[in-house]
């Protein structure tokens, strides 16, 4: 299990070479979530909570590897400023079966949106443009679980 | 006792600091809430709408009837958006 709160940008494929390949996985799912460029938004700030941050995303990886029984499970989320396009974060998780690695992405992907300390603010060509606000539907797919 | 508190995000921009060191007997985080909205306008414009606020006691998320027993640090913010 592996857990990374950085400013620094990163390489989701360097990141997942050699994952889940000891033999016991059946399955390997990664997700990567860039941002996007709509509206003309030229890039997030990201805010986070040191210490709380890295503890709640390393307890809720925890929570997934023993709940979907992965046999290894990597959360990476970014802070800072990020550009259009750039990666923000990513899972990857390594089952037995597809269902259990496809649903523990799902899962934690679903607990990241609303439940890990980080704050989203917009930044347009003029400048910064506000905090983007927490949507109902996301705290709806959290309910599914 | 003394707590460290902390802002995030748009609560942080009103307050105008990330942080604050404060006394109190506050037993709830309830009762912190009244008493630093006593404080003055910022802390009034941060935490006066608590349907926005989110609250961690030891950077542990929790509920606003938390108790403070033992706590050293609160955080307030609003609903992360990560992912």
């Amino acid at each position: 299990m592996r857990v990374l709160v950085q400013s620094e940008s990163f390489d989701a494929a360097a990141l997942t070479a050699g994952f889940g390949t000891g033999g016991d996985a059946g399955a390997v799912v990664t997700f990567t979530g860039l941002v996007r460029g709509d509206g003309g938004l030229v890039a997030l700030e990201i805010e986070h909570y040191p210490g709380m941050t890295e503890r709640a995303l390393a307890d809720h990886a925890q929570v997934a590897k023993d709940r979907f029984g992965l046999t290894d499970v990597l959360v990476v989320h970014r802070h800072g400023r990020i550009g259009v396009g750039q990666p923000i974060m990513m899972v990857a998780t390594a089952a037995t079966h597809r269902r259990a690695a496809f649903e523990a992405a799902d899962f934690l992907m679903d607990w990241l949106k609303s439940r890990a300390p980080f704050w989203k603010r917009e930044i347009g060509e003029g400048g910064p443009r506000g905090w983007v606000e927490a949507k109902d539907e996301d705290e709806d797919a959290l309910a599914r679980w | 006792m003394t707590l460290d508190i902390l802002y995030f995000a748009w609560l942080r921009e009103r307050m105008g600091v990330p942080r604050e060191r404060v006394e109190t007997q506050a037993a709830t985080v309830t009762e912190l809430v009244a008493e630093l909205i006593a404080r003055g306008e910022r802390h009034a414009a941060a935490l006066s709408d608590l349907s926005a606020v989110r609250v961690a006691v030891d950077q542990q998320l929790t509920d606003l009837d938390a108790s403070l027993t033992g706590a050293r640090e609160v955080a307030f913010f609003p609903p992360m958006t990560g992912g």
